[in-house]
């Protein structure tokens, strides 16, 4: 296997899926290390996203995080963000990215006892049932499967505590 | 095929110690809500979180006979030192200022401040045991968060540098030595198969699918939208898949072509015995096959120890440990091959006649 950027063999092997569509990477050492991916801990969207054809558009162009000013071009080159806020001011270019990145938009995890509040059970049924009627939409049937096993436990665990 | 394999839940239980995952661990990143995350974060800032972050840290049980270490009173080499034992990431050792870590006496727990986020929590064990891991992950998180305040998002999770990390914040990853895929050049499908359940694997020593020494680090790529519990179900089951492939290539090849593995294995031996001169990559090869032979019983136990102590011995930051003062690379791999040749001079011949388990 050739890497994506030069010629040499390709020993790093990423594969994301953004927007929708699946983006394969296979890179020499070099060439990862270049692009910071050689810690799998540590990959970075943006850093891949150098082909990506979306263009930004105006409104997202100027957006800049006050709080710690991080702007849309240092997310774009970087991927990474610099603190709390910048996850509000970039949510409508952060959304569609997390969607192809990870099995789902909502956390499912643990919450940390401090964290104000507990996200009620009702609320997580609520959106799987969204996420599940948007992904039967989009024919994604191995996600639908998914979401509709995780609804059944929610359901059973509910039904159970009842 | 290898598809299907992957796909299927396999109902043969992994044995526990099981050779072939040499660790498992599970890092947790987290960042504390009132502050910008390390790339973004001024000096003195960086200063407060990493004095906030230690003094909480040596409160919490696990971490109570620990070490704690500032980054910046560290020279070159044992930074290196840290990186090759994989208590503290490259990223890490390349920290400018207010970086630091705090180690477990017994090395099961690390907490690394001010990496890409203000904390990266690691814990690790051997062999395969996520339950174990996680656990103890687990509570030095939540005895952490007992005095720290976290950025957290009820829908996004724990709030982290980097969106790959967000959600649980967690990486689980095991170190497998997978030499029969390698030898048999499946590697590169297992790769593939694997990726396409949001699974990453890569060479530990930094190459691919020809890593040397045979050793890749196997993880999960998506932290967002799974409970950290249906994250491990999935990485585990994938897994045990492997350790499945993995035995298949290695009965095969003792099958379709004992001789040549045992050619291999024996050249091993002799190279190890008689070398004057080694780099790193061709010593760990050489150490996957001795590593190998223990697994299938042709030597002692105790050499597939010895193999793994090595596989961190021979590092260059290691030899230039031993050797007490700088040193260029040629003479490193001269002190490589004395270190080996001590090491491996009393191996006993293979005993070829044992029963492969
Ligand atoms: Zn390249
Ligand atoms: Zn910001």
């Amino acid at each position: 296997m050739k890497c994506h950027h030069c010629d040499s063999q390709a020993t790093v092997h990423l594969t994301q899926i953004i927007n929708g569509q699946m983006h394969k990477m296979d890179l020499c050492e070099a060439c990862a290390q270049e692009k910071g991916v050689t810690n799998p801990d540590n990959l970075s969207i943006g850093n891949l996203l150098d082909e990506n054809p979306s263009k930004v558009d105006a409104s997202t162009a100027s957006m800049t995080c006050e709080s710690c000013g991080t702007t849309h071009q240092d997310f774009k080159k970087g991927g990474r963000l610099g603190c709390e806020a910048c996850y509000h001011v970039f949510r409508p270019v952060l959304e569609p990215l997390l969607d192809g990145m990870h099995a789902g938009v909502k956390h499912f995890g643990k919450v940390p006892s401090r964290s104000v509040k507990k996200k009620s059970d009702d609320d997580s049924e609520e959106l799987l049932n969204k996420e599940l009627k948007k992904a039967v939409e989009e024919e994604n049937y191995e996600k639908a499967a998914k979401l509709r096993d995780r609804l059944k436990k929610l359901q059973a665990k509910s039904s159970a505590s009842a | 095929m290898f598809h299907d394999l992957f796909f299927s839940k396999s109902k043969s239980k992994v044995p526990k110690p099981c050779p072939i995952a040499l660790s498992t661990r599970v890092r947790l990143a987290r960042n504390l809500s009132e502050f910008p995350f390390p790339g973004r974060a001024e000096s003195g800032q960086k200063k407060a979180v990493l004095s906030k972050c230690m003094s909480a840290l040596g409160k919490v049980k696990p971490l109570l006979s620990s070490t704690s270490v500032e980054l910046d009173e560290l020279s070159e080499l044992d930074r290196q030192i840290l990186v090759e034992k994989h208590l503290i990431s490259l990223e890490l050792s390349q920290s400018e200022e207010s970086g630091g870590v705090v180690l477990s006496n017994d090395r099961a727990c690390s907490v690394m401040v001010n990496e890409e986020d203000h904390l990266r929590i690691q814990v690790l064990a051997n062999g395969l045991d996520f339950s174990k891991v996680w656990k103890l992950a687990d509570s030095l998180d939540s005895g952490i968060e007992s005095s720290l305040d976290y950025a957290f998002d009820s829908q996004l999770g724990f709030l982290t540098a980097c969106p790959t990390n967000l959600g649980t914040g967690m990486r689980a990853s095991v170190m497998m030595h997978l030499p029969g895929l390698v030898m048999s050049k499946n590697m590169d499908k297992v790769i593939n198969a694997v990726n396409h359940l949001g699974i990453a694997v890569r060479g530990l020593f930094g190459e691919g699918s020809d890593a040397s020494g045979s050793i890749f680090q196997i993880s999960n790529q998506q932290t967002l939208g799974e409970s950290e519990s249906a994250i491990l179900e999935r990485l585990e089951m994938t897994l045990e898949n492997i350790v499945h492939q993995e035995r298949l290539a290695r009965e095969k090849l003792s099958e379709d072509d004992g001789l040549r593995l045992t050619d291999k294995i024996s050249r091993a031996v002799g190279s190890l015995k008689t070398s004057y001169l080694i780099q790193s990559s061709e010593a760990m090869d050489h150490l996957s096959l001795i590593r190998l032979a223990a697994d299938f019983g042709y030597l002692p136990e105790k050499f597939r120890a010895l193999a793994d102590r090595m596989f961190i011995e021979v590092q260059p930051g290691h030899v230039q440990l031993s050797a007490g003062k700088p040193i260029e690379p040629g003479e490193r791999d001269r002190l490589r091959a004395e270190t080996l040749r001590k090491e491996f001079l009393r191996m006993p011949q293979l005993n070829l006649n044992a029963q492969v388990d």
